[in-house]
C-alpha cells in the first residue's frame, strides 16, 4: 500500500477552483515532484495536505489513516511535516531551539516538571539536546546552533527548516521550493543533503520545485499540474520530455 | 567573520548565569534595604513605596509573559489585579475574626487571589486569544472595564445563611445581621495590612522562578515559537490555544497576586480607575516596554526606576504621565523604526561595540 | 413610550458622535493598517481648540469649528509623520504601543496647558429645543444636529471615496498598497490625507460632543474613543457604513441599557457586547473576511 494515497481532491476559494480533482499516490521512500507554473495550485495542494486549508471534496489517506479535514496540528501528529516557500523559522530563537521546538511531541515533561527543574526536565531536556545535535549535525549547522535564526545565511535558514521539520519525526516529508533563491552551487549541495535525508532517515519526500536541474536529478517521479488539474503523471523523464508539459510551460 | 561557537551547551549555561544575576541582584537590594531600615536611616516616603515596587515589579514580569514572551498585547492587566485584590481581601475579611493564625490566612489569600485572577484570565483567554493583535488588545481593555465596572456595583455580605451578593445596593442583599464585606464603589474596608517589603521580596523571586524557569523549558519554547511564527508553529504540531492561554492565565495568576499585594498594603479597597484602570494597565506596559519587550530582569529594572524617579524627583510629579509617553514613542521609534535602528548602529559601531550574529 | 423614544433619540445621537469619531479610527485602520489609538484626544484637543477660539479668543461660532479642525488636521497629520510613519514596516504590536504613547503625551499636555479642572463648555448649537407630542418629547437642538451632521458627513465621505481621484487612491491603498504604489499612487500623500480627514472629524465630533455633554477635561476623549473604536470594530473595521451602524447601534445601547438595566453597568454591557460580536462574526457586521496567505 502507499504511503500516501489522495484521492479527488479539490477546493474553491469563492466559487473558483483553486484545485480539481487531484489524485496522486506516493509510495514509501520515494522521490515525489510537484511542478507546473505559477499559479497552478502547488502550494494550495501543500496546504490541503497539511490542513491549513479544509478541502471541499476528496480525501488524504496516509499510512492507512484518514487525514481528511484535520488540523495541521493533528497532520502533523498523525506524520506530515513541511517547509515553507517563504521561509518560516522562529526567528528570534536560536537555531538550536528551533529544532528542539520541533522535538515538542516526541520528548514530554510537564510545564510543572519544568518550572520545578525535576529530575525528568533534566533527563528529557539531555536527550532532547543530543537529538537535536543530531540532526543539526546531519545539515552542518551544528556551529551556528547558539545563533538567533533569523541572522543564519539564507541557504542556512533553508536547511534549519527542513531539520525543525524532520525533528517532528515524519513519515512525509513536503518541501515547498526548497531550492528557490539559491545558486547553482547551494542547488547542487541541496540536492545532496536532500538525498541523504531520503536515504539517512528512511523518508518519504513529495516536493515543489521550479528548478528543472533539481526536478530531473532527484525525483522519481513527478506530476504536472496546471490551471488547478493534474495535466500529467509518471516517472520524471518520461513527463518531462511529453509535448503537454512542455507547451504548459512554455507557451503556445 | 562567522564566529565559531562549537562548545556544548554554552548557551545553556548563559541563561543559567543570567537567572543567577536576577535573583542575585533582587537579594542584594533586598539586603542593603533592611540594613537600612535597621538602622532607621529610610524616609516613611520611601518606606511606603517598598511595597508599591515589589507590585509593581511583579505586574511588570507577568504582564511581560504576555507580550514579551507569548506575544500578544494585554491592556488589561490591571483588571487580574482588581480580582486578585477584592478575591483575597474578602477571603481575609471572612477570616478576621476565626482565630486561623494571620500567616496561614495570608499565605491562603495569596494562593486564592492568584487562583481567582488565574480563573478569570482562563475564562477571558478562550476566546480572546482566537482574535488577533490589536482586537486582542481592545477586547482585553474591553473585559479589563468590564471587571472594574462589575467589581465597582458589586455588593456582598454575608450572614447566618450564607453568602448574599446583589449589583443594586446593600439593602437589596436582605441580609439577616451578619457583614458586608463588598460595599459596591465603597469597596472593602478594614482588609489586615499583611503585606511589608519582605513578603513582596519573596512573592517577586517565586513570579521571577516561575517565569524564568517556564521560558527555558519544553512549554516557553513552544510559547515563543507560536510568538515567532504561529504557521510554523502548527506545522510542526504545537497546539496554539494550549500554549497561549497557558500563558495568559499564568499571567493572569500572577497579577493576581500582585493584586494580593496591593489589597493587604492598604486599608481600604476600591476599585478606581486610577489603581485598577486601563491608565494602570499601560502603566505597567510602560514599564515592560522600557526594561525590553520579553527581557524579564529589565521589566524589573525598569518598574524600580519609574517607580521611585517621580517620587525621588518630587517636583518632576507633574511631568510623570508625560515623560513616560515620551519614553514610550522614543522607545518603539528608536527599536522599531529602520532610519533609527541604522542610525544607532552608526553610532554604536563609532564606539566600537559592533553587533555580532548571535546576540539573542 | 414618550421616555423610551427620548433615550431612543438621545442615544441615536450619542451614537452619532461615536460614528463621526468611529469613521476616522475605521479609515486609518482600513487605508495605515493602524489602530490609531490616539484618536480619541485628538478629539479632546478639538475641543480645548474650539473652547479656546470661543470663548478666549473672542471667535465667532463658524470659525471656531472651522479653526478647531484646522488644529486637528495639522495634528493629525504632524502625529502621523512623526511617530507613525517611520514604523511603517515594524510589526503591529510596536505600532500600536507608540499609538498608545501618542494618546498619553496628548493627554498630558493638555493636563499641563489646561489643567485637571473641568472646562464648562458652552454648546454651538444655537437651536431651541423642539416639543412634540404636545410637550411630552422634548428634543434638544444639540440632538437634532448631531444626527444631521452624522448623516451630512457618512454621505459626503461615501460620495468622496467613490468619485473623486483621492477617493479611489486610499480605497486602492487599502486594497494593496504594493500594488497601489506601482500604479502611481502617493502611498504617502494618501495616507497623510486619511489622517487630515479623521482628524478633522474628530474634531466636530469633539464639538458635538463636549455641546451636549458639555465638560471639558484632558481626558474627555479617552472613553468615547475606545467606544467609538469598539463601534468601528463591531460595524466592521475599514468599512465606512459599518462604522455608521456601529457607532449608531453602540449609541443605543449604550443609552438604553443606562436607561434600563444599570447606569453603573452600562459602559460592561457595551463592552460585553463588543466581545460577543467578536467572537460570533470577528470581522464585525459588515466587514469582510481576510485570508492569510500561506
Amino acid at each position: 500500500m502507499a504511503l500516501l494515497d489522495v484521492e479527488g481532491l479539490g477546493i474553491s476559494f469563492g466559487g473558483l477552483k483553486a484545485v480539481d480533482n487531484f489524485s496522486v499516490s506516493i509510495e514509501k521512500n520515494e522521490l515525489y515532484g510537484l511542478i507546473g507554473p505559477n499559479g497552478a495550485g502547488k502550494t494550495t495542494i501543500f496546504n490541503l495536505l497539511t490542513g491549513v486549508y479544509k478541502p471541499t471534496s476528496g480525501q488524504i489517506i496516509l499510512d492507512g489513516n484518514n487525514i481528511t479535514g484535520k488540523s495541521c496540528e493533528e497532520i502533523n501528529k498523525h506524520g506530515v511535516a513541511r517547509t515553507f516557500q517563504n521561509i518560516r523559522l522562529f526567528a528570534n530563537l536560536s537555531v538550536f531551539d528551533n529544532v528542539k521546538a520541533g522535538l515538542h511531541n516526541n520528548y514530554v515533561y510537564s510545564t510543572l516538571d519544568g518550572i520545578l527543574r525535576t529530575p525528568k526536565y533534566y533527563k528529557v531536556e539531555k536527550q532532547m539536546d543530543e537529538k537535536a545535535i543530531e540532526l543539526l549535525k546531519v545539515f552542518e549547522l551544528e556551529n551556528f546552533r547558539d545563533y538567533k535564526a533569523s541572522n543564519l545565511p539564507y541557504g542556512q535558514q533553508r536547511k534549519l527548516e527542513i531539520a525543525r521539520a524532520l525533528a517532528t519525526d515524519p513519515k512525509l516529508l513536503l518541501l515547498d521550493e526548497p531550492a528557490a533563491g539559491m545558486n547553482p552551487n547551494e542547488t547542487e549541495e541541496l540536492m545532496n543533503t536532500i538525498r541523504l535525508v531520503r536515504d539517512r532517515f528512511d523518508m518519504t519526500i513529495l516536493l515543489i520545485e521550479h528548478d528543472m536541474k533539481l526536478v530531473s536529478g532527484i525525483c522519481d517521479r513527478l506530476t504536472v499540474l496546471n490551471f488547478g488539474q493534474v495535466l500529467k503523471q509518471g516517472e520524471t523523464q518520461e513527463v518531462l520530455h511529453d509535448p503537454q508539459v512542455i507547451k504548459a510551460y512554455l507557451g503556445d | 567573520m562567522i564566529q565559531m561557537k562549537p562548545k556544548m551547551s554554552s548557551s545553556k549555561s548563559k541563561t543559567f548565569r543570567d537567572n543567577l544575576i536576577t535573583y542575585g541582584m533582587i537579594v542584594v537590594v533586598y539586603v542593603i534595604v533592611e540594613l537600612f531600615l535597621k538602622s532607621g536611616n529610610v524616609s516613611s516616603l520611601m518606606k511606603g513605596l517598598l511595597v508599591p515596587l515589589t507590585i509593581y515589579s511583579i505586574m511588570a514580569v507577568s504582564l511581560n509573559l504576555v507580550v514579551g514572551i507569548s506575544g500578544e498585547l494585554s491592556l488589561g492587566h490591571a483588571g487580574f489585579m482588581c480580582v486578585g485584590a477584592f478575591a483575597s481581601a474578602t477571603w481575609s475579611m471572612l477570616m478576621k475574626n476565626s482565630g486561623i493564625p494571620a500567616g496561614i490566612s495570608f499565605t491562603i489569600a495569596i494562593i486564592i487571589g492568584a487562583l481567582c485572577a488565574a480563573f478569570f484570565g482562563f475564562l477571558i483567554g478562550i476566546p480572546v486569544l482566537r482574535l488577533k493583535g490589536d482586537y486582542l488588545a481592545i477586547v482585553t481593555l474591553a473585559f479589563g472595564e468590564i471587571i472594574k465596572n462589575l467589581i465597582n456595583a458589586l455588593y456582598f455580605g454575608v450572614d447566618a445563611n450564607g453568602a448574599h451578593f446583589s449589583l443594586k445596593d446593600s439593602m437589596d442583599l436582605g441580609m439577616d445581621g451578619g457583614t458586608v464585606i463588598i460595599k459596591g464603589a465603597q469597596g472593602i474596608t478594614g482588609t489586615p495590612k499583611m503585606s511589608n517589603f519582605t513578603v513582596g521580596i519573596v512573592l517577586l523571586l517565586i513570579a521571577l522562578f516561575v517565569v524564568l524557569n517556564l521560558m527555558n523549558s519544553r512549554t516557553g519554547r513552544a510559547i515563543m515559537a507560536i510568538r515567532d511564527n504561529r504557521i510554523a508553529a502548527e506545522s510542526i504540531g504545537l497546539n496554539i490555544t494550549k500554549y497561549k492561554l497557558l500563558a495568559f492565565t499564568l499571567s493572569a495568576a500572577i497579577a493576581g497576586v500582585g493584586g494580593v499585594l496591593y489589597a493587604h498594603n492598604l486599608s481600604s479597597l476600591q476599585a478606581l480607575p486610577k489603581n485598577f484602570g486601563y491608565n494602570q494597565s499601560i502603566m505597567i506596559l510602560v514599564f515592560v516596554v522600557m526594561g525590553g519587550i520579553g527581557n524579564i530582569r529589565g521589566s524589573v529594572i525598569s518598574a524600580v526606576i519609574l517607580t521611585l524617579l517621580p517620587e525621588v524627583l518630587r517636583n518632576l510629579n507633574d511631568y510623570r504621565m508625560l515623560i513616560y509617553a515620551v519614553i514610550l514613542i522614543m522607545m518603539m521609534l528608536f527599536t522599531s523604526a529602520p532610519a533609527l535602528i541604522s542610525f544607532r548602529e552608526r553610532v554604536l559601531m563609532k564606539f566600537g561595540m559592533q553587533k555580532n550574529g548571535k546576540e539573542k | 413610550m414618550m421616555s423610551f423614544i427620548s433615550y431612543l433619540l438621545s442615544g441615536i445621537s450619542l451614537g452619532s458622535v461615536y460614528s463621526i469619531i468611529a469613521l476616522g479610527y475605521t479609515m486609518v485602520y482600513g487605508i495605515a493598517k493602524m489602530l490609531n489609538f490616539a484618536h480619541g484626544d485628538i478629539l479632546m484637543v478639538g475641543g480645548y481648540a474650539a473652547f479656546l477660539a470661543l470663548n478666549s479668543m473672542g471667535l465667532s461660532m463658524p470659525v471656531s469649528v472651522v479653526l478647531s479642525m484646522v488644529v486637528c488636521t495639522v495634528l493629525g497629520i504632524v502625529i502621523e509623520r512623526v511617530a507613525y510613519k517611520p514604523l511603517r514596516q515594524a510589526n503591529s504590536l510596536n505600532v500600536l504601543i507608540t499609538a498608545i504613547g501618542v494618546s498619553y503625551l496628548l493627554q498630558n499636555l493638555a493636563l499641563l496647558l489646561f489643567g485637571a479642572n473641568p472646562k464648562s463648555f458652552s454648546s454651538f448649537v444655537p437651536l431651541e429645543p423642539v416639543k412634540l407630542a404636545g410637550g411630552a418629547l422634548t428634543i434638544s437642538g444639540e440632538t437634532i444636529v448631531t444626527i444631521l451632521a452624522c448623516i451630512i458627513i457618512v454621505f459626503g465621505l461615501v460620495t468622496f471615496i467613490n468619485k473623486t481621484k483621492a477617493g479611489q487612491a486610499m480605497l486602492a491603498v487599502s486594497e494593496d498598497r504594493g500594488a497601489a504604489t506601482l500604479m502611481g499612487v502617493d502611498v504617502n500623500k494618501t495616507i497623510s490625507l486619511t489622517f487630515a480627514i479623521g482628524s478633522a472629524l474628530a474634531a466636530i465630533g469633539g464639538i458635538l460632543l463636549c455641546s451636549a455633554y458639555p465638560t471639558l477635561t484632558p481626558t474627555t476623549g479617552a472613553m468615547p474613543g475606545i467606544k467609538a473604536f469598539v463601534a468601528a470594530v463591531l460595524g466592521g473595521i475599514g468599512s465606512v457604513p459599518g462604522a455608521f451602524l456601529g457607532g449608531i447601534i453602540l449609541g443605543i445601547l449604550e443609552n438604553l441599557s443606562k436607561a434600563y438595566i444599570s447606569s453603573k453597568l452600562s459602559d460592561a454591557i457595551v463592552f460585553s457586547v463588543l466581545i460577543v460580536v467578536l467572537l460570533v462574526k470577528p470581522t464585525g457586521i459588515l466587514g469582510k473576511k481576510i485570508m492569510e496567505k500561506v
